[in-house]
């Protein structure tokens, strides 16, 4: 099964629910619509075989420097990528001539915040219920960028302190000056 | 003790009681285990054989605050564990004596910068009496800094000066004093006073056109 196929499938199957799709990228990937992630996960899980879920990425396309921004080559909003591999389905990998490992990515793209409201953080479904082992991966990209998602058993902080402000991977954040009476920079 | 030297058998040796007590103390220092990132591993390395601070009476390193009066902060500190390391600090008996190890316990270290979560310095958390810099530092320059420690807990007199003057915690708060004319407490019109005050110190720097 290639990445070609696995696109080809996911089309027939959720037609315009898939706005971009890239089957020649090193990791090639589909970008869906937010309220279809979790079927098209399970679709991925049960019909495709994509059992384990390596990682949940969150990335914030900004460019904060206003002089940069026009030529960034992207407008500023939030991303989340899921790295999927396949343990039962194995294709030949010609250079080893072994079996190698099939993987696929899945990108949700996200507004920076909710309706435009700053502080109202992005929501996007979970897959806590597909993979058991999104919950904390979940937690991390939510404490760290800022991402809520709906339908965790319990979102809550998992680095950084429960009572701190902001998300620190995003690229606007500002260093707290001060916590708990300690000077921060 | 010149004048009572010799004076005595061979065997005897003669000494005041807060010299005793000094020798003794600083001879068998309890650190306490506290290794929180990467110098940990050094500071393991000044306890396993090669290095060996058992040579100088300090090797029993402590589980627990209530049986250490040294306390070496091995590794970066983030805001998280600063309250942790404040109550651990409290915890010890007096008199405690504490080491930064390493550059992030000195200032921050790499993540002076960058790091949003990093205290710069443990000693905006606990009073440091002796600063071991490097990243990490030699095994050589933790024996270094302990020996300080001696030489500290050597000078200390009890008995005649009483009780050591208790540095107040955090002894130093990181926050730049401002002289009084510059001061104000609203925080706004004394901003406005020192830019000020750096405008005219421009203009006064700046060479007079010839």
């Amino acid at each position: 099964m290639t990445p070609a196929d696995i696109i080809a499938k996911l089309e027939s199957q959720f037609g315009s629910k898939i706005t971009a799709k890239n089957a020649e990228a090193i990791d090639p990937f589909v970008t869906v619509e937010a309220t279809a992630l979790a079927e098209v996960c399970r679709f991925l899980r049960d019909e495709l075989h994509f059992e384990m879920l390596n990682c949940i990425s969150g990335v914030d396309y900004l460019e904060p420097d206003a002089k940069k921004a026009p030529k960034a080559g992207f407008e500023p909003h939030g991303e989340v990528v899921y790295h999927l591999s396949s343990f039962s389905v194995r294709p030949i990998n010609r250079a080893t001539n072994r079996p190698g490992i099939l993987r696929f990515v899945v990108k949700v793209s996200v507004p920076r915040w909710k309706h435009g409201k700053v502080g109202e953080l992005p929501e996007v479904p979970s897959v806590t219920s597909i993979w058991g082992g999104a919950e904390w991966h979940e937690r991390e990209v939510y404490d760290l960028t800022g991402v809520w998602f709906t339908g965790h058993p319990e979102l809550t902080r998992i680095l950084l302190a429960d009572d701190w402000e902001g998300h620190p991977l995003r690229k606007d954040y500002e260093f707290p000056l001060e916590y708990h009476g300690i000077r921060g920079r | 003790m010149g004048w009572l030297e010799g004076r005595f058998e061979e065997s005897v040796m003669v000494t005041t009681l807060e010299q005793g007590i000094a020798w003794a103390r600083e001879s068998s220092m309890w650190p306490m285990t506290f290794g929180l990132a990467c110098c940990a591993i050094e500071m393991m390395a000044v306890g396993a054989s090669r290095y060996d601070i058992d040579r100088f009476g300090a090797g029993a390193f402590r589980a627990t605050p209530r049986q250490a009066d040294l306390m070496i902060v091995a590794g970066t500190v983030n805001m998280k564990m600063a309250s942790r390391v404040r109550r651990l600090y409290n915890q010890m008996p007096d008199p405690k004596f504490v080491i930064a190890m390493g550059a992030c316990t000195c200032g921050g270290g790499p993540y002076y910068k960058y790091g949003y979560n990093v205290v710069k310095g443990v000693d905006l958390v606990v009073p440091v009496d002796v600063y071991v810099p490097g990243c990490p530092p030699r095994p050589e320059a933790l024996l270094e800094g302990l020996m300080r420690i001696q030489d500290k807990v050597r000078g200390m007199k009890y008995l005649t000066k009483g009780q050591v003057v208790e540095v107040p915690i955090p002894s130093r708060t990181g926050y730049v004093q401002l002289p009084p004319e510059l001061d104000d407490p609203d925080p706004v019109r004394a901003l406005e006073k020192q830019l000020a005050f750096a405008k005219k110190q421009k203009e006064l720097a700046t060479p007079a056109k010839a």
